[in-house]
């Protein structure tokens, strides 16, 4: 049996509710950068725009909503595909091994996202 | 939890409704994106980096390979995008008939084939 030990918030009911808001988070800032980059930018308006710092902290809680989003996401892929019920142990083991891949991944792209938005 | 609830029936052996792939489709794409972050950060931090860095991210971005990969990211994402937007929509109440998840399923792969030629005409 799949337990909700690897799941985002522990319960499928936050997990629910987490993924619509964090889905809708992404898509507005999605909507945001086509409409900062719609009317085409050069260097110096596209830095001017993430100087500023409510683009910094729009850009940090899209990534962070993107690491909440694949990690709910994700989960219920790989926990409805690679089971122990349909490959065995090797479900179990390809799973688990993949959610720690997917999480250092994500991990990965938050600290490489704050690194972009306060270290240059 | 309760040990014996049911399991997922064999998908493998039965035709696929168009809400199925429209399903399929929203996961897929998700799987994409999430590998696609990737290559976007990558882009955030070339644009940000320096003007040389922007200069060689708009350079590369010339490239008909680079477009055909952005296409495809974006095509991605305005499908998950607007399937996202369908579960929003029925998690309201509306549209949670057979009729109305049909409709909405057709709804968002039409939607998405529109936009896409756009977002493709928009970058070539």
């Amino acid at each position: 049996m799949v337990t909700s030990v690897t799941s985002f918030g522990r319960s499928g009911l936050s997990d629910w509710l987490l993924q619509r808001v964090s889905g809708v988070i992404l898509l507005a800032y999605f909507l945001f950068i086509l409409a900062a980059v719609a009317g085409g930018v050069d260097y110096a308006s596209w830095r001017a725009l993430f100087d500023q710092v409510w683009v910094k902290v729009f850009s940090l809680m899209a990534l962070l909503s993107l690491a909440a989003h694949a990690w709910i996401g994700l989960w219920s892929v790989l926990t409805d595909y690679l089971t122990e019920r349909l490959m065995g142990t090797t479900g179990n083991v390809l799973r688990i091994s993949l959610q720690l891949l997917i999480s250092l991944a994500l991990f990965i792209y938050v600290v490489w996202g704050v690194q972009i938005l306060w270290g240059y | 939890m309760k040990d014996n609830r049911p399991v997922n029936l064999d998908i493998g052996s039965m035709r696929l409704p168009i809400t199925a792939w429209a399903s399929i489709t929203h996961r897929i794409t998700g799987v994409i994106l999430f590998v696609a972050m990737g290559f976007l950060i990558w882009g955030l931090d070339m644009s940000l980096r320096s003007a040389d860095s922007f200069a060689f991210l708009a350079e590369v971005l010339t490239s008909p390979l680079a477009k055909l990969v952005f296409l495809g990211i974006a095509a991605a994402l305005i499908y998950h995008s607007l399937a996202g937007v369908k579960h929003l929509v029925m998690d309201f109440g509306i549209g949670e008939s057979m009729e109305g998840g049909t409709l909405a399923a057709r709804l968002v792969i039409v939607a998405t084939i529109v936009l896409t030629v756009l977002m493709g005409v928009w970058i070539w």
